[in-house]
């Protein structure tokens, strides 16, 4: 028995693998899972005969059917998966395509935040953390707010250093004026507000001049401290902080100068240490230089009594500074008409990404 | 204001360096500007003397010089100047001097055949003066071959100061050198000047004559010196003038220019014989006018004050003298003028008739009024000094004001304001110097400004003094302290909003614009704008003559600028204020976008994955949308009008409203009009968005966004084609569908719309995709059905129209 049932399941082995072997695709495979190990397939056939055999016959048949019927059973898998493979090998060698194509830019990556935009962000920012607010004003303003309350008298030559810009006199004569700077934001604050004031005033100004470094429109930022206890020494340190952190310099020299403006007494102008040594490109917090670098002082009494506040009992500091000139300073725009010129060129170039948002946490700018 | 070092050691003694003067006058906020020497760039030049000088051979106009240089052999020079003659002394270039007034370097050159090595300067090509008529001519004795600007006093620092106008006492010299010393740079040297006695009383007299009319001129001192020389001045005098920058011109001029460069007291001298009758100080008239000694003619009125006599006109007080009078070096007699003028008078008239002068810019600023008289008496001093002569005694009409102001001053201030401790004695010392007043004693004292310090009003004056000398570093560095919560808002809802508005813009391809803040008067009648309140009275250009109303104008012409420079397919956008009236509440905050050409959002002109044609109204509608988007706006509650302005395609526009009657904004294409008027080539569309005009968010308590309330059902969707007519907007068609069984329909979106074969000309087919998302148990196929034919009914009904078989 086992001398003639052994070669005859070993022939059928080999001919089921090379039927397996040749398979060309999955149905043919199919064909032959059946003609195998389906229902009626020939090893299936001979497994039935089992039942029929004495137990010696059995246990020799037993284990020889059986694995047959598992070494078939894999190499019909391994094939299958084999011709699987093949079969998706093949349809991607179809699928493939030029992945140098170039794709189109994100718009969130082509579209750009104005540079003084940008900048009044950041100050904001440093502005907000030691504890000022944003405040505004209107551009057109009264004579009176924009001069006569921050002390400047008729007719004084403190006048003439503000080229103004008038509107039209209405019935009565008067005129209003394209505010020449942000400071009539702190009469209309402190008309409005109590004290403790803190606040910074961002905002477009006006002044008659137009040449290669001035134009009639420019942006200001006000800073307005008023309380009953701040001096020039918390307006040193307000300006050397704010200084350091918007030009992003761990140190910086800062030179306190005594100067005048009509609303501020103490006036004082700051310059801050600098190297020019390199054309067309300035660096804070280093160098042997001085860059004049804005106006402050201690709000003047007139102004205090203007914003209806006592000088005996209150007082305080403000400044100003050019909001395009600090862009200028810290971002290396060499022109300060272009920054009204809207060039697409010029707005790629110094805009900045709408996702860069400056907050202290992640740095002003990247 | 210019001084050079040797006249500021005139009035200061001391040892410090140019660099500690310079330093300290910076840190007294006496800002230096500049310090200069010209003997810098005249090194080369050196005193030569013309030993001859012949006709050219082959030119009229020239001569050809023989110059001795004070060494080695005479060399030739080829010389065009009118003065130059055998026994000139001047300056001359040799080759290779680089010449600072024509910005050359000078070499051996041939002039019509004959060789000059070198040349004679004028005084503008060395930067002396504008004087260009001849040649320098020296005086005989100047020594030949000695460095020019050496010999001339040029060599020398000339420090210039930029001053505030709060500081008239620093208009001369002196004063200058009373706060250096007071900053501890050196010892003032006191001036004091003698009062001269006259011989006889002065023939002229002078009175004030303002009638009813408020006086212009406060007090006038006269003197008259006769029997003078007059001719040029002293080199000294000479020197000191063309240091500054001045010219001099004869004695008596000089040395009323000294003065007011010296002492920062403007005077004018008279020609005594050119005076006719005595003097009046009056209002000018209409009519009357003016022949200055700048050469100018003005046309006077009674806003002017003027020194009249029988001839007329001869001055205009504190600003300018008359040529008629003036002096010259023939005067005999000179009459003496010190006065004192209204500032705010002195500047109006000057910015009136745009005359500046160096008494106008000291006069509008305060002259000290105690040194009227000690003036004219130094003037005096000068003019018989260096003209000889016998005074009269002085008349003087009107009174000089007192101008003493006592102020109340706590020590305590000092400390209040600036942060700074200072002893009292400090701060005595300090004022002391500064020739204030201190009288009192214990913790308040009284103190009296000086006479020429107009600009101290009250304690914070004296504080700044004391902290100005002491020095802006003795004030330490104080961290503000903190205020309020960590994390506090500081930006309103409408400052957050114009931020969030350029962000999200800015995401969708727009490059953030800053425009001017005024337009062409057209550009603004044509956006509805061009009043008069908020028409400018002085504008730069008439392009920039009026207020804008909106951000439109300047926009679309930023795009045509770009696209006139090639690159046309621009988006642009601006967030900023517009005007409505002149009021602090006509003044909106707007943000606008256009796009032109291409530019759409996914990029612009041809690209292989899909290439973009023309901007369109709905490119314009989804940037509007997605702006209020950004800022919170309901955009799924707004109502789509058709009522945009006029500036807007009348078919390709729209309004998007909160609300019946509340435009939050407007979007279209550019009406071809539109486009035509501002000289413009589209496809150009906008949009404009009134942030002011969205209200203000509902405080809501607390921050959660509540439970999130999701199906586990699947949900099942719908198509539907409907032909409708084809003015039927789609609005209504999806209102109704989306309107059909709320509680199931949970989008409805609009895929496709198709004109042309199958549908009737009049129609269009509108297919909408409905999604139905059940909530408590899976919908069978009647409730799907039921459903269908609800949403079939309502859009048939709201449209007129039929599903499409």
């Amino acid at each position: 028995m086992n001398e003639t049932a052994r070669p005859e399941i070993d022939q059928l082995e080999r001919t089921l693998m090379a039927d397996i072997a040749s398979a060309a695709d999955e149905d043919a495979i199919e064909q032959v899972r059946v003609a195998a190990i389906g229902k009626k397939g020939a090893v299936s056939e001979r497994m039935k005969t089992l039942g029929k055999m004495s137990a010696e016959e059995r246990q020799v048949m037993g284990p020889a059917l059986n694995g047959l019927k598992v070494r078939v059973t894999d190499a019909i898998a391994a094939r299958k998966a084999e011709l699987r493979d093949a079969a998706i090998e093949a349809r991607l060698a179809t699928e493939t395509v030029d992945i140098t194509l170039p794709v189109r830019p994100s718009p969130a990556e082509t579209g750009r935040i104005h540079p003084i935009s940008q900048v009044i962000d950041e100050i904001t920012a440093i502005c907000a953390d030691m504890g000022f607010a944003v405040a505004e004003g209107p551009d057109i303003e009264t004579d009176y707010y924009n001069f006569t309350a921050l002390n400047f008298p008729e007719d004084h030559p403190a006048r003439e250093m503000h080229d103004t810009f008038f509107m039209a006199p209405d019935a009565n004569g008067e005129r209003k004026v394209l505010r020449t700077h942000t400071s009539p934001v702190q009469i209309r604050t402190m008309e409005a507000q109590e004290p403790p004031i803190r606040i910074v005033i961002p905002g477009k100004t006006y002044r008659h001049d137009s040449d290669a470094t001035h134009t009639p429109m420019f942006h200001q930022l006000e800073g307005l401290v008023v309380d009953k206890v701040t001096t020039v020494a918390h307006l040193k340190w307000t300006i050397e902080e704010f200084c350091k952190a918007f030009f992003e310099v761990p140190d910086v020299a800062m030179r306190f100068r005594p100067s005048y403006f009509p609303f501020t007494e103490p006036s004082l102008e700051v310059d801050i240490q600098c190297d020019r040594s390199k054309p067309g490109e300035v660096r804070f917090g280093e160098g042997n230089d001085w860059m004049e670098i804005l106006g402050c002082g201690m709000v003047h009494p007139n102004v205090l009594r203007a914003g209806g506040l006592d000088p005996d009992v209150y007082q305080g500091f403000a400044w100003g500074i050019g909001i395009d000139r600090l862009a200028m300073l810290k971002y290396g725009m060499p022109d300060l008409r272009a920054f009204f010129d809207a060039d697409v060129r010029w707005l790629k170039h110094y805009g900045f990404r709408p996702l860069d948002m400056p907050t202290l946490f992640g740095g002003l700018s990247q | 204001m210019k001084f050079t070092l040797s006249w500021l050691k005139e009035h200061l003694d001391t040892d410090a360096s140019l660099e500690e003067i310079v330093e300290r006058l910076t840190m007294i906020g006496l800002e230096v500007e500049e310090v200069t020497n010209r003997a810098d760039r005249l090194k080369p030049f050196k005193i030569a003397k013309v030993l001859e000088a012949e006709q050219h051979p082959n030119a009229d106009r020239l001569r050809v010089l023989k110059v001795d240089t004070g060494q080695g052999e005479p060399v030739q020079i080829v010389c065009g100047a009118p003065n130059a003659r055998a026994g000139l002394v001047g300056v001359l270039g040799k080759p290779g001097d680089h010449i600072p007034g024509l910005d050359i370097t000078l070499s051996v050159g041939k002039i019509r055949d004959v060789e000059s090595f070198g040349m004679m300067c004028s005084e503008r090509e060395l930067e002396l003066s504008d004087e260009h008529d001849g040649i320098i001519d020296l005086p005989e004795d100047a020594p030949v071959g000695v460095n020019f600007a050496k010999w001339a006093g040029l060599d020398e620092p000339v420090i210039e100061i930029g001053l505030t106008p709060n500081r008239p006492d620093c208009t001369g010299v002196y004063g200058i050198a009373r706060d250096l010393a007071a900053a501890g740079l050196g010892k003032l040297k006191e001036r004091s000047h003698e009062q001269i006695r006259g011989n006889y009383p002065c023939p002229v007299s002078v009175s004030l004559d303002f009638g009813d009319t408020r006086p212009m001129c406060k007090a006038f001192g006269l003197r008259m010196v006769k029997g003078i020389k007059n001719g040029p001045s002293p080199k000294w005098l000479q020197d000191r003038l063309t240091a500054i920058g001045l010219r001099p011109i004869n004695i008596l001029v000089d040395i009323t220019n000294y003065l007011t460069f010296d002492q920062g007291r403007p005077l004018h001298v008279f020609d005594a014989d050119k005076v006719h009758g005595n003097l009046v100080v009056r209002r000018g008239r209409a009519g009357e006018g003016i022949d200055g000694l700048n050469g100018k003619s003005y046309e006077l009125d009674d806003t002017v004050c003027v020194i009249a006599d029988d001839n007329g006109i001869e001055s205009l007080g504190g600003i300018l003298g008359g040529e008629p009078s003036g002096c010259t070096e023939d005067t005999v007699n000179v009459l003496i003028e010190s006065a004192l003028w209204e500032e705010d008078d002195i500047a109006a008239t000057g910015r009136k008739l745009g005359v500046n002068t160096d008494a106008r810019y000291r006069f509008e600023r305060g002259v000290d009024p105690d040194y009227m008289m000690p003036g004219l008496e130094y003037a005096t001093r000068l003019v018989l000094d260096l003209c000889g002569g016998e005074p009269s005694e002085t008349t003087q009409a009107g009174r000089v004001p007192d101008s003493s102001n006592i102020i109340d001053f706590p020590y305590s201030e000092i400390r209040r304001l600036s942060g700074v401790e200072v002893s009292q004695a400090e701060a005595n010392l300090t004022l002391k110097s500064l020739g204030f007043w201190i009288s009192g004693s214990g913790d308040t004292v009284k103190v009296a400004a000086p006479s020429w310090r107009p600009d101290i009003e009250g304690k914070a004056d004296l504080v700044e003094e004391v902290v100005r000398i002491l020095g802006l570093d003795r004030v330490p560095l104080t961290p503000l302290p903190r205020t309020g919560t960590v994390g506090q808002k500081v930006l309103t809802t409408g400052q957050i909003r114009r931020n969030r508005t350029r962000r999200a813009l800015a995401t969708r391809g727009f490059n953030e614009a800053v425009t001017w803040s005024f337009i062409s008067k057209p550009q603004a009648e044509l956006f509805g704008g061009g009043s008069a309140a908020l028409e400018l009275a002085n504008p730069i250009s008439p392009e920039m003559s009026d207020m804008r109303p909106s951000l439109l104008p300047g926009l679309l012409s930023a795009a045509q600028r770009n696209a006139d420079r090639g690159f046309g397919d621009v988006a642009l956008f601006e967030v900023g204020q517009v005007f409505q009236d002149d009021t602090p509440e006509g003044q909106k905050m707007v943000a606008a976008g256009v796009r032109r050409g291409t530019a759409k959002l996914q990029g612009a002109s041809r690209h292989w994955s899909g290439s973009s044609t023309g901007v369109d109204v709905y490119d314009a509608k989804a940037d509007a949308e997605a702006a209020l988007a950004a800022i919170g706006a309901p955009v799924e509650k707004l109502q789509v009008h058709t009522d945009a302005p006029g500036t807007f395609h009348p078919g390709r526009s729209g309004c998007l409203k909160l609300g019946p009657k509340n435009a939050l904004a407007v979007f279209g294409e550019i009406h071809p009009k539109t486009l035509a008027d501002l000289d413009l080539e589209g496809p150009l569309v906008a949009f404009e968005i009134y942030l002011d005009a969205l209200p203000q968010p509902k405080t809501k308590g607390g921050r959660s966004k509540g439970a999130l309330n999701a199906s586990h059902l699947m949900p099942v969707r719908r198509d539907f084609a409907f032909l409708v007519g084809k003015d039927v907007k789609a609005e209504v068609l999806l209102k109704a569908a989306r309107g059909a069984e709320k509680t199931l329909i949970a989008d409805v979106t609009l895929f496709d719309i198709y004109v042309g074969q199958g549908v009737p000309d009049d129609q269009k087919s509108v297919a909408i995709d409905v999604l139905l998302q059940p909530r408590q148990k899976t919908l069978t196929d009647e409730e799907i059905e039921a459903v269908a034919k609800k949403i079939i009914a309502n859009v048939e009904k709201a449209t007129g129209g039929t599903l499409r078989g």
